[in-house]
């Protein structure tokens, strides 16, 4: 039998709903996501730390889990919430029910919501912080709840996601930690790769690891907190910034670290990475209404003009406006609402966008930009010189 | 990249009459289309055959060609246009395989004309399985193992190699025509030798069989800046080795993670690169193995298709539209996404709803024909149904179908439990067939477990998880009324259950034969409980960005995006899914009553649950309302849109059936009344309206026993036409010239009871049928238009061809028909169209038939006068007298224009192609010219038959017709043609001075006529003999030439025309083709 439950937003707006895993209570910032295939990427992204999730798509669960498809050892969302579960998955990877696989992180599921209508109350009064429950089910109580809840803005999540040591990445897992103070050639020692590159977590999806990878790259992964200093005594070939979650200006220390590294090593960043970019630019971030997260934003390479369909997840955005550098070059451009998605420099060797290439879930569209960084590393240029 | 300057005049080829595997969808893409180029300031000329779509409505195009689909008949209207380009990717296959022959011509050289969307190395590529398999190996993709064969040693040899189960594809035909599935070298030698024979390059391909593996298919578009993108995905419910026209589908795909996806999604993108489709849509084909995900590619079309139309209608998406706007050089990031405004085309829509496709089959039709789903395409229509669960659409789509049954499962339509044994169910899950799904249910209900069911049907187990969540459901709610019984049992429903019920599709219907109760009742329960319905926008988004055009579906959820407005508003009831005798002739006057009202700024709202038609573009109506046509559904949108009529004339019976339901729940109908309609049918108060009237009908009564129904018979007099007259559309209706065949008749079609009677009318022989239209306001009428049709009365007025204006009859007959029209219009009150069948014997008028609604006549006429008579027929519904509208007096064309229509018995095998009074056509085609002869020739050649102005006729004719078939015989003689008769039609010749060779009848051995047909000595096939057992010349003669694609001819009346279409055509120095614009102008 399944729990009622309810979900009640900041403004007093509720939606009652049955919980298919788990149960509690749990306060986040609400949000949707518009794709309508890889649900275990979108709960294991730890990019949606503080966030619980709404599908737009209303059937979820039909192909189960599995161990492959996972972007970070745990479950990040703080809720998950569709309009039909559904229990009998049917894939040949399947090993395990979302109902099971929920329950096993401890993660709230609720079914049962006219996810439409939150959606479009989303999009209409903008992102808001909500508090769903099994155990509160009164709407003036749940409400007041999730008025006095922190909410995303200035908090910095990163330090939540991170990992706490740095660890080697090698063939398509974690392979041991290291100790960034040990000397360097041990610690690129193992594993295929031209290239080293060392990559800053601020919550990194497992599948960027897999695309470095596959790009002829030896990944090191080093904890959010790690200094330039510490990073350049590595003397990578390139350095990528990672995605995370929550309010980019909240996580200063990043940023600064950032700017330390301008111009010294190749620097590509995806997400939060390029928040932190556009930052260490001298640029500011704003929060989007109500973000962009799904599998079919177009997206323009203002370089060759040609569209790619992206993968997203963002609720703030780099304003292009703010950034003082002249020598600053907007590189992509959210089709949509004509957002920035990508930067780069004709100096210093760096780019980054919004979005995410790694894709997962997601079209493979914008692949080309981990060669892109390939490219990069071997000439020493950033992409918009050339 | 804007628009390309160079291209000011483009031509579009149609796809023609509507066939099996080609039907309305490609009016739909053609309209949108030619719309979409007209916006751009080109010119469009369009050829099309016809009639009955709106593509070839005078003002879409610039100049319209109502003529064959035929290279040489492409090759006069190129030269006499000479447009920039000719976009091949709208009309189908027809229109591709057309044009494809066009340029080998080498015409578009010659003129400069341009192909643009596919060019004929692009279609090749992708037609040719040869070259699709060396393209597919080029991009490390795999497809089923496979051989390219020509003849019967190749693909056994092929078969040695592969292996058995194997599938047999034909190249270049449509909808899989002549391919199958083989399991033994028997029927491979019978599906391979059908199908290198419908092949147009005489060639199969002998396929490894993936039955049972999962299909998928991917709608794609591409620009020419290689931006690519993914309008829809489709998973098919029935495995591999049913149609996909014949499966049920579902979007989006439903059991592939991201990562699988994925792997499609590049695929698919590759492909289009690879084929090198450089603008436009395609689609592609996938089949996956459950048990390891391997993935083939199946096949790709370059074109848009009837996946196209259904992903368009599924996600808001307009491919058509788009792959128009892209071959004149747009690039996707500069459309505009017309549903959101604010966003651009170059995106992948995304949907937060489920989509489910039924099709709709016709078996009925066709006795002999087995009810087996294999790889070629056997259904008629499909209906489409939107809802938030599968479950809803899956029961919504089943009762859109219009079969008769409510949903899935407890409408009471259910067989008798005790009746389902195992080896029944097993035998009903293992074949595929119309009506799996309810076998699937039943099957489950019998208690068979879902693994058992998966075993013997593939279809994945997640559609069989749900399926069994409805099947338990019900069995919930049949509890609810073993408790109801004590108390009532509406109020053991409680409000959970119901609103479960209702978001899972139950309709009132099935909820009321669970419980035992009224639809009504569980309706008022529901509205107590406060479950109402909602309706939700289709927007591309999910909600992402705010939608602007009101395209809905309804559901039960907890809000509502409905926006009724306080404007005056119709409501349109469209026809819901293509079937035999209801098709886009209905879908053609529901989309001008809807333009009608908004030319008169009155809000227009269709509803429809056919995503093949114009009816059900976005942009057709001011609202579209995409929810079956049941009682249930149409009050739902009525309640709340509260319109202030609803026209229910045009849609044919589909929404006739709601008139007098909806009627009484107080349903305002507009034009003639639900009561006059009933006057019309029912045969008591019909045959007092003539008698007050003074027309005569042919003698008639009814009979409720066998016995009756021989006293009656015998009374009028053999031969009579019997029908149920519980039926419509000539279902079972035939004609009887003996007691022998009579009883026969009453034994095996029908079974008479007081309950069913059946109706008897004289059956009046060798007489002139014909068809009138006409539109009234009450106070005048107007006829648009009288047609004669060139078989006798006894065939169905929709399968024989017709004439119009009438070639035969004297002005005062004429004037008779118009004043019986004008008397029986006022008597009716008739407010709209009508239309009357007469019959004419001995210069004496019967009136067969009336029928106060439209018909499916009404666009040929419109087409044949150039007045719009359905929009006029609106206006009038909505108040606007014929006067006021300027409508005075009847067209009077000066060009002769004949309707054909065209039959799909070749899908059929082992099925008589014999015409009689039901109907089983499935579309039709228009000639226009300036005389008979050639307007007739237009028509055959349209409707595929081939014409021969040379080589051997053969006639065989009965007995009574040997004196009328001299003149034919002599003028084909005089014609420069051979002929060759049998033994009784020899000697009849020969004494006439006719000279003939004399071949044997099958009965008198070999060589026969048959094997004569089959060696290519005959052109043309003239038999009136009758005979339905198979084992009869007559038989074996039609089935050969239906086979051999060889024109044949079963009356003395078409025989007479065919010659005179033969004389015109030899005559004619050269095809004369002429735009409908220059016809009207006069």
């Amino acid at each position: 039998m399944t729990r009622r439950a309810l979900l009640a937003l900041e403004d007093g707006t509720t939606f009652p709903c049955f919980a298919f895993a788990g149960d509690g209570e749990v306060a986040a910032e609400v949000c949707f996501n518009t794709a309508m295939t890889g649900y275990q990427e979108v709960l294991t992204d730890p990019s949606y730390k503080g966030q619980m999730v709404v599908m737009t798509y209303p059937l979820i669960g039909n192909y189960g889990t599995n161990p492959e498809d996972v972007e970070s050892a745990a479950v990040q969302v703080s809720a998950f919430l569709v309009k039909e579960y559904q229990p009998l998955p049917s894939n040949f990877r399947s090993t395990q029910s979302l109902k099971e696989y929920l329950e096993a992180a401890g993660v709230l599921g609720v079914e049962g919501l006219d996810t439409r209508a939150l959606t479009r109350h989303l999009r209409i009064k903008g992102a808001m912080k909500g508090v769903l429950s099994t155990r509160d089910l009164d709407p003036a109580s749940l409400t007041a709840k999730a008025q006095r809840s922190p909410g995303l803005v200035g908090v910095d999540l990163v330090k939540e996601v991170t990992c706490q040591a740095a660890y080697r990445w090698i063939g398509g897992r974690i392979d041991r930690q290291v100790d960034l103070a040990g000397d360097p050639e041990a610690i690129w020692a193992g594993g295929q790769g031209r290239w080293r590159v060392v990559a800053l977590d601020c919550g990194i999806k497992y599948n960027i690891l897999r695309r470095l990878e596959a790009r002829d790259m030896k990944v090191l992964v080093v904890p959010a907190f790690t200094t330039a200093a510490a990073i350049a005594r590595l003397n990578p070939d390139g350095v990528f910034l990672s995605n995370g979650p929550g309010d980019p200006a909240a996580v200063t220390y990043v940023v600064e670290t950032v700017r330390d590294l301008l111009g010294v090593k190749p620097i590509f960043g995806i997400c939060l990475g390029h928040q932190m970019l556009g930052q260490a630019l001298g640029g500011k971030t704003f929060k989007l209404k109500f973000g962009h997260r799904g599998a079919n934003q177009p997206v323009m390479d203002l370089i060759t003009t040609k569209v790619e369909i992206t993968s997203q997840n963002h609720g703030f955005c780099v304003d292009a406006a703010t950034i003082p550098d002249p020598d600053v070059v907007m590189t992509h451009l959210n089709l949509n609402d004509r957002t920035l998605e990508g930067l780069s420099h004709k100096k210093i060797p760096l780019f980054c966008v919004q979005y995410h290439p790694e894709a997962s879930p997601g079209p493979h569209d914008a692949d080309y930009l981990f060669d892109r960084f390939v490219k990069m590393m071997t000439t020493g240029q950033p992409p918009a010189a050339a | 990249m804007p628009k390309r300057d160079d291209l000011k005049k483009i031509m579009i080829i149609g796809s023609g009459p509507i066939i099996i595997s080609q039907a309305c969808e490609f009016d739909y893409s053609g309209t949108q289309a030619i719309k979409a180029l007209k916006e751009e300031g080109i010119q469009v000329v369009l050829i099309n055959s016809n009639p009955a779509t709106i593509m070839t409505d005078p003002e879409m195009a610039d100049r319209t060609y109502v003529e064959p689909i035929t290279p040489e008949y492409v090759v006069e209207v190129l030269r006499a246009e000479r447009p920039d380009a000719i976009l091949p990717t709208l009309g189908g296959q027809t229109a591709l395989n057309t044009a494809l022959m066009v340029a080998r011509t080498g015409i578009l050289e010659e003129l400069g004309i341009e192909m643009i969307g596919a060019t004929p190395a692009v279609i090749e590529k992708a037609e040719s399985r040869e070259l699709f398999r060396a393209a597919m190996a080029n991009i490390g993709l795999k497809v089923p193992e496979s051989a390219i064969c020509h003849t019967i040693a190749e693909v056994l040899a092929a078969a040695r190699r592969i292996g058995y189960p194997l599938v047999v594809r034909p190249a270049f035909t449509l909808g899989g025509t002549g391919g199958g599935v083989a399991y033994n070298r028997e029927d491979l030698e019978a599906i391979a030798s059908a199908g290198l024979a419908a092949s147009l390059t005489n060639e199969v391909m002998i396929e490894q069989s993936v039955l049972g593996w999962k299909e998928f298919e991917l709608e794609v578009m591409r620009d020419r800046k290689d931006n690519v993108v993914i309008i829809c995905s489709i998973e098919n419910l029935d495995p591999m080795g049913v149609h996909t026209g014949d499966s049920i589908t579902v979007a989006p795909a439903q059991t592939l993670t991201d990562r699988e996806y994925q792997v499609m999604r590049d695929a698919a993108i590759a492909i289009m690169r690879e084929i090198g489709v450089e603008t436009g849509g395609s689609n592609v084909q996938f089949a996956i193995n459950p048990a390891d995900g391997e993935m083939v590619v199946v096949e790709m079309n370059p074109r848009v298709s009837r996946s196209s139309a259904l992903a368009s209608k599924a996600t808001g998406f307009p491919i058509a539209k788009m792959a128009a706007k892209l071959a004149i050089g747009y690039t996707l990031d500069e459309l505009p996404n017309d549903i959101t405004k604010e966003t651009m085309a170059s995106f992948e829509p995304t949907i937060d709803y489920c989509v489910v496709k039924v099709p709709r089959w016709a078996f009925e039709k066709f006795p002999g024909a087995q009810d087996v789903l294999t790889t070629s395409m056997k259904s008629v229509g499909e209906t489409m149904a939107i809802g938030r669960t599968f479950k809803e659409a899956l029961q919504k789509g089943l009762r859109g179908l219009e079969i008769g049954r409510a949903g899935l499962i407890g409408d009471g339509k259910d067989p008798d439990p005790a009746s389902l044994t195992p080896d029944l169910l097993r035998e009903k899950l293992r074949t595929p067939n119309s009506l799996r799904i309810f076998w699937v249910a039943q099957a489950m209900r019998a208690g068979m477990s879902d693994q058992e069911i998966f075993d013997l049907t593939w279809i994945d187990p997640w559609f069989l998880a749900n399926i069994r969540q409805l099947v338990d459901f019900q069995a919930e709610l049949s509890t609810c009324r073993a408790w109801g019984e004590l108390v009532d049992p509406l109020t053991s429903l409680d409000e959970g259950l119901l609103r479960r019920a209702k978001q899972w599709g139950f309709s009132d219907r099935q909820l009321a034969a669970a419980l035992g109760c009224d639809e009504l009742a569980v309706r008022r329960r529901r509205e107590k409980l406060g479950i109402r319905h909602t309706y939700k926008l289709v927007d591309t988004c999910a909600a992402e960005f705010e939608a602007y055009t009101p395209y809905f579906y309804g559901t039960y959820e907890t809000e509502d995006e409905c926006r009724a407005g306080e404007r005056r508003k119709v409501m349109i009831l469209g026809g819901g899914p293509n079937r035999i005798g209801q098709g886009i002739e209905f879908d053609y006057c529901c989309v001008h009553a809807s333009l009608a009202l908004r030319e008169l700024g009155i809000e227009s709202i269709m509803v429809n649950s056919n995503p093949e038609t114009v009816s059900t573009d976005y942009d057709t109506s001011d609202k579209l309302y995409f929810e079956p046509l049941t009682f249930e559904d149409v009050l739902n949108i009525i309640a709340s849109e509260k319109p202030e009529g609803i026209i229910v004339q045009f849609g044919g019976q589909t929404p006739l059936n709601l008139a007098v339901p909806l009627y009484k729940a107080g349903a305002p109908i507009l034009g003639t009344s639900p009561d006059a309609i009933d006057r019309a049918e029912d045969r008591d108060r019909f045959r007092d309206l003539l008698k007050k009237l003074g027309l005569r009908q042919p003698a008639n009564a009814t009979a409720t026993s066998v016995d009756q129904a021989v006293a009656i018979a015998e009374k009028i007099g053999y031969p009579v036409v019997v029908r149920p007259s519980y039926v419509l559309g000539g279902r079972a209706m035939e004609i009887v010239y003996d007691q022998a065949a009579l009883m026969h008749y009453m034994a095996t079609a029908v079974q008479a009871s007081p309950d069913h009677p059946i109706l008897i009318d004289k059956f009046l022989e060798d007489a002139i049928e014909v068809d009138v239209d006409a539109v009234a306001d009450g106070q005048s009428c107007v006829v648009a238009g009288i047609m004669e049709h060139i078989e006798q009365a006894g065939v169905h007025s929709g399968d024989s061809a017709c004439v119009l204006p009438p070639h035969t009859l004297t002005p005062d007959m004429i004037d008779e028909i118009r004043s019986a029209t004008h008397a029986l219009a006022f008597e009716l009150g008739v407010k709209g169209l009508m239309n009357i069948q007469f019959a004419v014997k001995d210069n004496l008028l019967y009136i067969l038939e009336v029928n106060p609604r439209a018909s499916r006549t009404a666009p040929f006429v419109s087409k044949a006068t150039g007045i719009p008579w359905a929009k006029v027929a609106t206006k009038v519904m909505v108040g606007h007298s014929l006067k006021d509208q300027g409508i005075l007096a009847e067209a009077r064309p000066g060009h002769i224009s004949v309707k054909e229509a065209v039959f799909p018995f070749v899908r059929f095998p082992g099925v008589d192609p014999v015409l009689g009074p039901e109907m089983r056509s499935t579309g039709e085609v228009m000639g226009i010219d300036s005389n008979l002869g050639l307007a007739f020739a237009k028509s055959q050649i349209a409707a595929g038959q081939v014409l021969p102005t040379s080589g051997t006729v053969f006639i065989s004719v009965k007995d009574q017709d040997k004196p009328a078939v001299a003149p034919v015989a002599r003028k084909f003689h005089r014609l420069g043609l051979d002929i060759v008769a049998t033994t009784g039609t020899h000697a009849a010749l020969t004494a006439q001075g006719i000279p003939s060779r004399l071949v044997q009848k099958v009965s008198q051995g070999r060589p026969h006529v048959v094997d004569a047909m089959k060696n290519g000595e005959v052109q043309l096939v003239i038999n009136t003999a009758e005979g339905k057992d198979p084992q009869s010349d007559a038989y074996q003669i039609r089935r050969a030439a239906l086979e051999r694609g060889l024109p044949y001819i079963t009356t003395i009346a078409a025989a007479k025309a065919t010659v005179d279409a033969v004389e015109a055509l030899l005559k004619s120095d050269h095809l004369s083709v002429t735009p409908l614009q220059d016809y009207y102008r006069g």
